[in-house]
């Protein structure tokens, strides 16, 4: 980033900071703030096992504590790392949270708010389950193929929320939440045609299985067969750097960043903002498109209305926690996986409800969103190189 | 009160913006603070007044040894700063806008009334003229900055800091703002005042302290300086304050408007049949008061106001429904009124800034990729021709000094190659030194063939620069007169709204 000067010598004592001092985050905190409010967030869901285990804490085994929340964050983190399968899951569950977090991520720093990731994954895994089985093979056509449509999918989802937005000025948050449940409602019933139903008498919306052709090549099979893990991965980490590519080095990219950051010096500059915003949340759409191509490809094989799960939301909290950058997104999305692959683990062994995980990622997103509670928790100094002071006028 | 920097000195990365000053300030007395964009005024202030930590020095209140934390504690020690940018809430009444913050309370609940009869009583003491139950937002720029005055002295101020506080009013306001600044001196407020007007320092001050790059370098007596003397103290160089110019070699017109109007969405005229030209080699500038159908004119000239009726003509091509990409690639170049809006993206780095307008085409892209090497070349280039106070052109833009900001615009803008330049407010907010230095360059562009508009409400400006002068009132143009024999007075009477036929017989 810009500011990566001498750092600002210290004045005085830390104390915490009132918060009429409008700071900022600098470049040296983009790191810190996340990776604190990690920290924050074990730390604090730490407290809340602690504090729900009334069994132990009637009997007053304080330190039986301490060591039971110890051994739940080892059994997470070894659930997630320490074998081959935990690694092979860690890679597979962070996969589509990567590319709909690199979606979201592109939105936000496009000035838009994309939340229906989970519409356009499940329109872009649609789009992919229909090349994947009606078509057979060979693989090195049907592969690329399934997820160009996957992508397209997303696109044609995404860019119409920006249509909406352009031509209306319909705001995206409503609207995106909206066509997620057109688009859970429209899966559903697509499911349930003949031109999907998978065959035989059940009257459950699933769709037919793909081509074995169509299936991504194994990742880990090298290690051991049967490791999930997949070259989806790769396609996830190629779109990041496609994605850091775009905004550091395209000309569009400049376009979305200005955009986003100040529309009237947008208008000013002579870009087109309903074109841009269109473009915007198509290639944000097609991101999240492809996540459902590559989960479809590498993983589930089928189609069912619960595919996209949850991860349209969970792609928020990576965007905010790698502060919407391609390197930041691919950690968080690691880090988000990781907490998935291992909380069985945890589960089996420390006898911590799952549960933890989820209080942890909510926490997480907690931290991130209020950088200022980050801050005064952690008495970080953030003044020197100050930007977006509200009060700095034509006499600053 | 008297209040004593003693040793400030302020660092950010890359800039010492304030080193080891000594400043103080007395009640009953009018400090004009001068200096160059990047100087470190503004950071000084900001620092009196708690937003910024000084990295060494000590401030002190009747000698006692104060620690500002933050604004609040500035504001308890009877410190008050009133910012370019209000800090207003738009739909609050007066009164309310006031009180924010510290809102008297009755048995918990919100006293307004006894905020509006203090509100009316400040406002009655200092001559501010204000009605504590209108809405902030329909009052004009003048009104709301004497809301901020108020808020100050709502909360005790003994020192009051202005941070340029003249650069967004008109000529009306300015006196106005004056006599508000004598009922606080006479009332024993110490205060300080920063401007680039050096006229404005001479003529209200009791006592001059000059910073250069970020020291104090002199401290004079008003009676004892003349503006020259001034300039010199400041830039460090004698400065031209007069331009030097030729005269003007008109050639066929550069742009020329026919019949032009623009409305607001209710049908309001804004821009009411307006008709003039603007010939190759000629600098027509546009006088009036602000408000008067100026930033409409503008906008619908670069193509961000929809037309509704009329022409617009660049060198004889009808360019009056171009994009405004399109009329950018045809030669026009616009330096915007409002640089915190308009002109650039503060997150950005200065050289993402100097492509701002012109990154869609060789040599800052070419295809889908941008050059990010020419783009950081050409920044190098105009940071040095235009003297621009940066740590390094990879800083971001909203960390510069309010002035160093301004001048990345006009660099931008005025160093490229067109048929046809539109600057509203150049100037604003720039010192001296480097005033001379862009009306240099705009009587350069001119001298190259460029047709150029200087829209400006300071009047300064458009006698300094014109070879045409244009005034503006009422959306319409009510006098097309020449540079050569007009004079301030008639321009001024045609502002107020003088119609040509009474003001040619008043006028000397
Ligand atoms: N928040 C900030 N972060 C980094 N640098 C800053 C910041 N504020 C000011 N500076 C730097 O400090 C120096 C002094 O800036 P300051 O705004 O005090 O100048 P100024 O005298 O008010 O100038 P102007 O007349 O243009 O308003 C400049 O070089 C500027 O780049
Ligand atoms: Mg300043």
């Amino acid at each position: 980033m810009t500011d990566a000067g001498t750092p600002e010598p210290a004045t005085g004592t830390a104390r915490a900071r009132p918060l009429q001092r409008l700071e900022h985050i600098d470049a040296k905190n983009t790191v810190l703030v996340p990776v604190l409010a990690v920290v924050s967030a074990l730390v604090v869901g730490a407290i809340i096992v602690a504090a729900t285990d009334i069994d132990r804490l009637q009997h007053g085994a304080f330190g039986g504590i301490a060591t039971n929340i110890l051994d739940a964050y080892k059994a997470l983190f070894v659930g997630a790392f320490g074998s081959w399968t935990g690694i092979s899951e860690t890679l597979v569950f962070a996969t589509p949270l990567l590319l709909t977090g690199l979606a979201v991520a592109l939105s936000f720093r496009s000035g838009l708010f994309n939340i229906g990731a989970t519409g356009q994954m499940l329109m872009g895994g649609m789009a992919a389950v229909w090349i994947g089985f009606t078509m057979n093979g060979p693989g090195i056509v049907q592969i690329p193929l399934a997820m160009l449509a996957g992508i397209a999918g997303g696109m044609v989802w995404g860019g119409m929320i920006g249509v909406l937005k352009a031509r209306t000025g319909a705001h995206e948050v409503i609207t995106t939440i909206m066509t997620n449940y057109i688009a859970l409602a429209l899966v559903t019933w697509m499911l349930k045609t003949t031109a999907f139903k998978q065959p035989g008498p059940s009257g459950n919306p699933i769709s037919k299985a793909i081509a074995n052709e169509a299936h991504l090549p194994k990742l880990l099979d090298f290690v051991r067969p049967g490791l999930r893990a997949n070259i989806g991965f790769l396609v996830a980490l190629a779109a990041a750097v496609g994605v850091w590519w775009l905004f550091r080095k395209s000309k569009l990219g400049f376009e979305l960043r200005t955009v986003g950051a100040n529309p009237d010096a947008a208008r000013y500059a002579g870009m087109r903002i309903g074109t841009l915003t269109v473009v915007a949340m198509a290639l944000s759409g097609g991101l999240a498109g492809l996540a459902g191509a590559v989960n479809i490809l590498g993983t589930n094989r089928q189609m069912t209305t619960s595919f996209a799960g949850d991860i349209g939301f969970d792609a928020i909290a990576v965007a905010l926690l790698g502060r919407n950058t391609s390197v930041g997104t691919v950690l968080a999305a690691l880090l988000f996986g990781a907490l998935e692959a291992g909380k069985t683990r945890m589960q089996l062994d420390a006898d911590v409800p799952l549960d933890l995980v989820l209080v942890v990622r909510a926490l997480i997103v907690l931290f991130i969103a209020a950088p200022l509670l980050t801050r005064m928790i952690w008495r970080i100094k953030a003044e020197g190189g100050g930007l977006g002071l509200s009060f700095r006028g034509w006499g600053s | 009160m008297e209040l004593e920097l003693r040793g400030i000195t302020k660092r950010f990365p890359g800039v010492v913006a304030n080193d080891d000053v000594n400043l103080t300030i007395r009640g009953g007395e009018v400090l004009a603070l001068l200096g160059e964009n990047g100087a470190g005024k503004s950071t000084l202030m900001n620092v009196l007044y708690g937003l910024y930590h000084a990295d060494e020095g000590e401030i002190l209140i009747d000698g006692v040894a104060r620690r500002f934390a933050s604004p609040r504690d500035a504001i308890a020690a009877g410190v008050g700063m009133v910012h370019q940018h209000f800090m207003l809430v738009p739909v609050f009444t007066v009164a309310e806008n006031v009180v924010m913050g510290v809102e008297p309370t009755r048995f918990g609940a919100l006293n307004i009334r006894e905020a509006r009869r203090e509100v009316r009583a400040i406002s009655k003491e200092y001559h501010l003229d204000v009605d504590p139950d209108a809405i902030t937002e329909t009052l004009p720029v003048g009104l709301q900055q004497r809301i901020e005055i108020i808020k100050v002295l709502f909360r005790n101020a003994e020192i009051v800091i202005f941070d340029e506080p003249t650069a967004v009013l008109t000529p009306q306001e300015i006196e106005a703002f004056f006599r508000i600044v004598e009922s606080l001196r006479v009332a024993g407020k110490g205060i300080v005042f920063i401007t680039h007007k050096l006229r404005e320092a001479l003529r209200i001050a009791d006592r001059i302290v000059v910073l250069r790059r970020g020291r104090t370098v002199g401290e004079v007596l008003p009676a004892d300086v003349d503006d020259r003397r001034l300039a010199e103290m400041m830039v460090g160089r004698p400065v031209e304050l007069v331009v030097k110019k030729a005269e003007a070699h008109p050639g066929d017109p550069a742009l020329t408007v026919t019949d032009l109007t623009v409305a607001d969405a209710d049908g309001r005229l804004l821009v009411d049949h307006v008709t003039f030209e603007v010939r190759a080699g000629e600098i027509v500038g546009v006088a009036g008061v602000q408000g008067n159908g100026q930033t409409e004119l503008v906008e619908a000239l670069v193509g961000l106001r929809r037309v509704e009726s009329g022409e617009i003509a660049l060198a004889g091509r009808n360019i009056t429904h171009h994009s405004p990409r399109l009329r950018h690639e045809e030669g026009i170049a616009h330096i915007p009124e409002d640089r915190q809006r308009d002109g650039l993206v503060k997150d950005f780095t200065v050289f993402e800034n100097i492509a701002l307008t012109g990154y869609y085409d060789e040599p800052f892209s070419s295809g889908p990729v941008m050059h990010w090497g020419t783009a950081e070349r050409e920044a190098t280039r105009l940071v040095e021709e235009f003297d621009i106070r940066t740590p390094s052109i990879g800083t971001a833009t909203g960390t510069l000094s309010g002035g160093n900001q301004q001048k990345v615009i006009v660099a931008r803008e005025i160093s490229r190659d067109v048929k046809l330049a539109i600057a509203s407010q150049p100037t604003r907010g720039v010192d001296v030194g480097s005033i001379e230095y862009i009306h240099d360059r705009i009587v350069g562009l001119r001298d190259r063939g460029v047709g150029v508009l200087v829209v400006s409400t300071e009047l300064d400006e458009v006698m300094a620069l014109a070879d045409r002068v244009l005034v503006m009132y009422g959306g319409r143009i009510v006098a097309d007169l020449d540079r050569a024999t007009t004079n301030v007075n008639e321009i001024g009477l045609y502002m107020a709204g003088a119609t040509s036929a009474a003001t040619r017989e008043h006028a000397p």
